[in-house]
């Protein structure tokens, strides 16, 4: 579980033409096999730290080191084989005119033959459920299912890590779990490292790891539990914490005794009903 | 109204056409407008006439369906006959109403050329019948691969033609969305003068835009994410395979422009 797949030490970084730096000195490490989620709200520089693990941007300071290679324009095609990244629009990061030739896509781009193509763009439809739609054009499908076959597009490349950079926020609730329980299930069976980037913070409380970032610095890291047990701390930084987490804490205070904090509104109401049973 | 042309549309079918070679069918159309030139009599236009209605029957599309959606171009075809038919000056004269004196010769010419002109819409509306547009660009790229040595960007063009192709009905849904908002802010499409209704386009078309450029760069970065470094070291998912089928077609091809050729001179 301790295995280093990336780490980030002393990164800064300021747009060109910009006063205010977007990162300033962030230091961390995402391990292997590990569903690690980065929140903070608009402008705390999650965004830049996503594009910079993609090598889209490139540190003005420090270092990036992903699956042993250092980030830098030699490393950068090697390291996008590595890191694999699903974008916010659904729509905008669909590039084939069907499901099947959309996953293909990146395999096209990395040369790999023809055969063992066809193999690929199958067995990862498989793997996010979307065999059925092979020859569908992306305008009939749904949010969920763009993304989940963006997911398809980028796992059919056999990356280590998958980065979803607010993949969920454009989606409706249903898309969102659907999309959620997919890369749960890659990072289950497949042991895939996830690193999602959000301001949702009920998408974070499915992560093992929390990271907030605020003003371009690392702010605090911790499991969920820790982070929600910050509540108006939260509020401060502009995340809204969970309605179950803030009901539970309530209740609690409240003087009912909870097992525990839910993350989630269906535990807390199964808590609920079955409270008094063993009465 | 929207439904009914057919120009650009794909047909889906498991015809013997669909399932040519898309570079094939595009070979085909190229030697085919060539070909209709040869035709100059009622034995060679009854011959590629015959010829065109097999390649309908073959690809099972309906004739019915076929014309219904070839009526706006129908329109053309009946004026350049009427066209040729009041200004050609051949032949023995056959009516004189006032002014207007018709010509046999007009009469001939004003059938063979409109025919002719259907015969060439008919076929060349078959191709994006029968072909997904994907594969008629495959179809181009790979016709056209040779003239990358003389650095003509074959690669890229194709790519932007799948990449318009993909996103037109994205981005007819937003126009779609758009008229719909600017209608709830009160901007009237459909009433007023030309000119009104050409101002009332401006606000729908400038939205349009900075969105299609926003789409634009949001793609760009995110086909860099996943690898794509320009048509160099790239392989393909779709194949494009020759079968004897579309060697017969080329050989089909090669025996009526010949049998045309004799037939020209009787």
């Amino acid at each position: 579980m301790n295995t280093i797949a990336i780490s980030i030490k002393g990164v800064s970084y300021q747009y060109p033409e910009q006063e205010s730096i977007a990162l300033n000195n962030v230091s961390l490490d995402v391990y292997k096999g590990e569903w690690l989620a980065i929140v903070g709200h608009n402008g705390s520089g999650k965004s830049t730290l996503a594009k910079m693990l993609n090598g889209l941007h490139y540190p003005s300071e420090g270092t990036v080191m992903i699956g042993g290679y250092a980030l830098n324009e030699e490393n950068v095609w090697a390291i996008r084989e590595k890191l694999g990244m699903v974008f916010q629009n659904p729509d905008n990061q669909f590039v084939g005119t069907t499901v099947q030739d959309d996953v293909a896509f990146g395999l096209e781009n990395n040369g790999v033959e023809h055969g063992v193509m066809e193999e690929r763009v199958y067995a990862s439809l498989e793997k996010v459920g979307m065999t059925a739609f092979l020859n569908q054009e992306p305008h009939h499908l749904s949010g969920g299912q763009k993304q989940r076959v963006a997911i398809a597009g980028v796992i059919a490349l056999r990356p280590d890590i998958i980065l979803l950079d607010e993949a969920t926020s454009m989606l409706d609730p249903l898309g969102r779990e659907e999309v959620m329980d997919t890369v749960r299930e890659l990072n289950e069976k497949e042991g895939l490292t996830v690193i999602s980037i959000t301001h949702d913070l009920e998408e974070a409380a499915k992560a093992d790891r929390v990271i907030v970032l605020n003003e371009g610095r690392l702010y605090t890291e911790g499991t969920p539990q820790n982070i929600f047990q910050l509540d108006r701390e939260l509020l401060n930084l502009g995340l809204g914490v969970p309605f179950a987490v803030q009901m539970s804490q309530l209740l609690t205070d409240a003087g009912l005794h909870l097992s525990q904090r839910h993350f989630n509104e269906e535990e807390l109401v199964s808590e609920l009903w079955t409270l008094n049973f063993e009465r | 109204m929207m439904e009914k042309i057919i120009f650009g549309r794909y047909l889906p079918s498991d015809s013997v056409v669909h399932q040519m070679d898309p570079r094939a069918k595009l070979l085909f159309i190229f030697a085919f407008v060539g070909i209709v030139f040869l035709a100059n009599n009622v034995m060679t236009y009854a011959l590629i006439g015959a010829f065109t209605f097999l390649i309908v029957f073959l690809s099972k599309v309906k004739l019915r369906f076929l014309i219904g959606g070839l009526k706006p171009v129908l329109l053309l075809v009946l004026f350049t006959f009427f066209l040729h038919v009041f200004f050609t000056k051949e032949g023995d004269i056959l009516t004189q109403f006032g002014l207007l004196t018709i010509y046999k010769g007009g009469v001939i010419k004003g059938i063979f050329i409109s025919l002719r002109f259907l015969l060439l819409i008919l076929v060349t509306s078959l191709l994006t019948l029968t072909t997904p547009p994907i594969s008629v660009t495959d179809g181009i790229e790979s016709l056209f691969g040779p003239l990358k040595k003389i650095k003509v960007p074959v690669h890229e063009l194709a790519l932007m033609m799948s990449i318009s192709l993909r996103f037109i009905p994205t981005l007819l849904d937003e126009t779609d969305k758009i008229m719909k908002a600017q209608r709830a802010r009160g901007a009237d499409f459909s009433s007023g003068s030309i000119s009104n209704r050409v101002k009332a386009i401006i606000p729908l078309l400038i939205p349009l835009f900075v969105s299609a450029f926003k789409r634009a760069e949001e793609l760009a970065v995110a086909m860099e994410a996943r690898g794509y470094k320009g048509g160099e070291g790239r392989t393909k998912y779709r194949i494009l395979r020759w079968s004897m089928r579309d060697t017969m077609a080329m050989v089909f091809l090669v025996v009526l422009s010949a049998a045309l050729f004799i037939l020209r001179s009787y």
